[in-house]
């Protein structure tokens, strides 16, 4: 029988997706118990680790999987990770079971067939995500084709100090003059940090006349013409930054701490309720508020995805799938909590669950749902990447 | 297999332990810094990764910041120390150093230069406690303090963090040397005291503690954490820069990132040369200087002004230390507070469940790992003394490839070999990982004390009749209890600060103190780096103050063996 059992398996075919039956979320769910899954995730954030840490408490009382939050400085980590692992031929039971990602490591991840999948939209809780008024189908303008599936929705939104910046600044040049006339009170994470490059992209998003060329890869033609704007804004704006532009906070955190310090009165940030989040663990004087500009900011999802090498890829869904669920949505968009826009579309809940979204109090710095206005399309990852680059250049080695 | 035939072989064990690694590291640095890196579709050989290097813009004064911070620390530190020793040894003050030095070693890198930094920004807490009072500031000055262009910043951080451990080596070696005889006799002869311990005990010191100067300098110039923090990022220094191009998505940045490590492998090199020559020439202008038989004249100066040296870089660490302390507790704290708005134990009860998960797999660790390094050298040094099987000089140097070659060059080719013989992630590759780093401190920290050791005692038991093994565990360990107790120490807080093999090895599922630490600090939570950073610092606090404890206990009663 051993024997047969042994042949079975190696004649059986390579097998894909295949081995997991996803139209039958029993069998998943079944397959799921007793399972760890190793979730890579930025640990920066604390508020977010404590999410991670309720999430693993609820999916091991529902579902009997075990879910440890490794806490990466730095997603490409992974992606380096399961890429070693392909080239030494560790196919079976990889490290990894589950990374939070999005954008350039999305796309090199995909394009390296590193992803297991498409999975995201057979998960049962797929049925409520806001497929029409969300980005959750393509990542930076890649399209997902279902291997990563989102669990928050993020829009830049602006920080400020009211107790030194009362009014609120409309537009990136007024930010330049406001910066210029108050020298030393603003920065922004030092790319390539995902939220510097993200401070570059909206900037150049809001100095172009028709971000839409943004929407298309960055080629050589069109390269130099479009950006030309964005590198005379950042030349006026470069002299009158914090330390004239010389050091640079690494993340976006120690930029918020640059505010509690009163170094600045002004700073970046990718989710919309980061700031009551920070006022509620002190990591922010209670004077700050958010603001976002006249034409709108950059908006987009944070998504999982599974590594094509884990050994768990049944826990990895089922605690894919409960991020999507009305419980964990809410209590991410709890301003106290964590303060994450939901993936879910209202109008698809049951009548408790959307009172349960309706109860939450945005916040005393969160600004709401109307108010954060207009939501402008990622560019095409090509132009991060090419502008992160320039940037190191021209100013990240101006010493 | 009996003992006889087993000790032997402990050498090759343990060059086989800490060189296999290494070797198969190298090979994955040095390929890829030729182009080959198949993984990513290139095969080699091409120079072109060695040309982007030298085009990057910033590579001059990444280069320069490497090298100045390097021999900066190391000379700094070092001179603090002997100066501090020379002038103060046997004295209240320099009890008083050395009652502090277990405090100061165990605070972790991060933790001390965390400290630092907020100890002197614009924002920081010495502002603080005068603003706005003496200087009328209500917001902190734009002044590009922390993180300054010439990286001093970050050098003040390594030599508050470098004179303990130089230190803590120096009284290690002292206990080899008889040093208060030779400065009685000098002393009697009419020299100063610092003038006569230079001339007669600084040659037999220095000696003794050229390996750990070696490893200081090489540590220095190729650091990351305490860069991250305190040192300039308008280019980083190279170290910093090699990480940064590692973890790029982009594979191809690897090819950078291994040419920018052969460059720092020959940094550290040249950098030891350097060095080398440096002890030359100032060993001939000595010979002369103690020819000469001067006296001494500026030995009172010089002693006073070591010990403020030596007592501010004490009192930073312990500033910095007290500063977490505060943090650990602190509700809202914005400037120019002196102290935070509340005090809560919000941050503790967040934070604490975590850091004892991570307390637990971080003593396992070290544990097991100091205790198989301090074995496998006793041993080695056990067959070096009873048939005469030491390294040749050049295989020494093989003990220093682990820490002279830049962890971020050797450890993702180490991952890919552990990988590849299927001994997956987890904890016992994290630990034969850090077995690499810790095995060479231990030895460096062990070997010469326990080779200066006066072997006619060893003649003096045979000739009582104690067979060699009786000799070795009833004299000479009893003997050495001191070094080799520093020796497992120094080996625990190696093994509790590492970081990149811990993560790359344990493909992040090995959850350390140190680990969580710098996930944490990536993202700037004061709070949480305070909590972590202490419980990283009581990790390592336990097993120095036991080092400096034990022997003063066990040998109460036997004032020779106490040194000092």
């Amino acid at each position: 029988m051993k024997h047969l059992a042994v042949l079975a398996a190696l004649l059986a075919p390579v097998p894909t997706v295949a081995d997991i039956d996803l139209s039958n979320w029993e069998t998943v769910t079944a397959e799921a118990e007793g399972q760890t899954v190793f979730w890579n995730a930025w640990g920066g954030s604390t508020t977010t680790n404590d999410f991670i840490a309720w999430v693993g408490e609820r999916v091991k009382e529902e579902y009997g999987v075990t879910l440890e939050h490794v806490k990466l400085t730095d997603t490409a980590d992974a992606v380096t990770r399961v890429l070693s692992e392909k080239q030494a031929g560790e196919d079976e039971d990889g490290a990894i079971d589950m990374i939070w990602i999005n954008g350039a490591n999305f796309a090199a991840m995909k394009a390296a067939d590193l992803l297991f999948g498409p999975y995201a939209e057979q998960l049962p809780n797929w049925a409520f995500v806001d497929v029409d008024g969300k980005t959750v189908q393509t990542d930076f303008t890649v399209p997902t084709e279902g291997f990563e599936s989102p669990w928050a929705m993020a829009q830049v939104v602006f920080i400020q100090d009211t107790a030194d910046l009362a009014e609120p600044l409309g537009s990136m040049q007024a930010i330049a003059d406001w910066s210029a006339a108050n020298p030393g009170r603003f920065t922004y994470p030092q790319p390539p940090d995902f939220l510097g490059t993200t401070f570059l992209k909206q900037a150049l998003v809001d100095l172009l006349d028709d971000p839409s060329v943004l929407s298309a890869p960055a080629t050589d033609d069109t390269y130099d013409a479009v950006t030309a704007p964005l590198w005379a804004f950042l030349d006026d704006l470069t002299p009158t930054l914090w330390r004239e532009g010389r050091a640079y906070p690494a993340t976006g955190p120690a930029q918020l701490q640059l505010i509690a310090d009163g170094e600045v009165d002004l700073a970046i940030s990718f989710s919309p309720g980061e700031a009551t989040a920070a006022i509620a663990n002190n990591q922010l004087p209670s004077t700050v508020r958010t603001f976002v500009l006249d034409q709108g900011t950059i908006g987009n999802a944070s998504f999982v995805a599974i590594p094509y090498n884990s050994g768990s890829k049944a826990g990895a869904m089922v605690v894919a799938n409960f991020l999507m669920s009305p419980e964990a949505q809410v209590r991410a968009q709890n301003p106290e909590i964590l303060g994450y826009g939901t993936v879910l579309d209202m109008d698809a809940l049951s009548a408790a669950d959307r009172a349960a979204f309706d109860a939450l109090k945005l916040g005393v710095a969160t600004l709401s749902p109307a108010e954060l206005g207009a939501v402008q399309a990622e560019p095409h990852p090509s132009w991060m990447t090419r502008i992160a680059d320039d940037w190191m250049q021209r100013y990240g080695v101006s010493e | 297999m009996n003992r006889q035939r087993f000790l032997p072989v402990l050498p090759i064990l343990t060059l086989v332990v800490m060189l296999g690694p290494v070797a198969a590291g190298l090979w994955g640095t040095f390929l890829p810094a030729l182009g080959h890196l198949p993984a990513a579709g290139l095969t080699g050989p091409s120079f072109d990764p060695l040309r982007d290097l030298f085009a990057w813009g910033g590579l001059p004064r990444a280069v320069m910041l490497s090298v100045s911070t390097g021999l900066l620390a190391t000379s700094v530190s070092l001179l603090i120390v002997m100066f501090v020793t020379a002038g103060w040894s046997g004295t209240r003050p320099f009890r008083a150093l050395e009652r502090l030095l277990s405090p100061l070693l165990s605070v972790p890198h991060a933790a001390a230069a965390f400290g630092l930094a907020f100890l002197i920004a614009p924002s920081g807490w010495l502002s603080r406690l005068v603003s706005p009072g003496l200087t009328g500031w209500d917001r902190p000055p734009d002044l590009l303090i922390v993180q300054d262009s010439l990286g001093l910043t970050m050098t003040a951080g390594l030599i508050v963090k470098e004179v303990p451990f130089l230190l803590l080596i120096t009284l290690a070696a002292l206990g080899q040397t008889d040093a208060q005889r030779s400065i009685t006799i000098s002393q009697a002869l009419g020299y100063g005291r610092v003038t006569g311990w230079l001339k007669t005990v600084f040659p037999r010191v220095y000696a003794q503690i050229r390996p750990p100067v070696y490893v200081v300098l090489a540590y220095s110039m190729s650091v990351v954490d305490v860069a991250v923090i305190l040192g300039p990022n308008t280019p980083p220094p190279l170290s910093v820069q090699i990480v940064r191009w590692m973890s790029d998505p982009d594979l191809a940045m690897r090819l950078e990132a291994a040419a920018g490590a052969l460059l720092q492998l020959g940094l550290v090199v040249g950098a030891l040369a350097f060095w080398r020559l440096a002890e030359i020439i100032i060993a001939r202008l000595g010979r002369h200087w103690i020819a000469k038989g001067s006296r001494g004249r500026f030995d009172t100066i010089v002693a006073q002004g070591a010990l403020v040296a030596g007592g501010v870089s004490a009192i930073i660490v312990l500033l910095g230390l007290l500063v977490l302390a505060i943090w650990s507790f602190a509700g809202f704290w914005g400037f120019p507070d002196a102290l935070p708005d509340g005090f809560t134990l919000r941050n503790w009860m967040r934070f604490g469940p975590g850091t004892m998960t991570a307390l637990g797999e971080t003593a396992l660790i070290a544990v097991v790992v100091a205790s198989a390094a301090l074995i496998l050298t006793i041993g080695c040094l056990e067959a070096e003394y009873r048939y005469g099987l030491s390294f040749s000089q050049r295989a020494v140097w093989l003990l220093y490839l682990p820490l002279l070659v830049p962890q971020t060059a050797f450890l993702p080719g180490l991952q890919t070999l552990m990988l590849s013989i299927g001994a997956d992630v987890g904890r016992a590759p994290v630990m034969l990982a850090h077995l690499v780093f810790v095995l060479p401190y231990v030895f460096l920290s062990l070997a010469d004390p326990f080779r200066a050791w006066d072997a006619r005692m060893g003649t003096i038991a045979a000739a009582l009749g104690a067979s060699p093994d009786g000799v070795l565990w009833r004299v000479r360990l009893p003997m050495l209890l001191r070094p080799i107790l520093t020796a497992l120490a120094v080996g625990l807080a190696v093994s509790v600060g590492q970081y990149l093999p811990t993560l790359l090895i344990g493909g992040g599922r090995v959850a350390t103190l140190t680990t969580e630490a710098v996930a944490l600090a990536s993202g700037g939570d004061r709070r949480a780096i305070a909590v972590y950073g202490l419980m990283q610092t009581g990790a390592a606090l336990v097993p120095f103050a036991l080092a400096l404890l034990l022997p003063a206990l066990v040998w109460r009663n036997r004032k020779g063996l106490r040194h000092g």
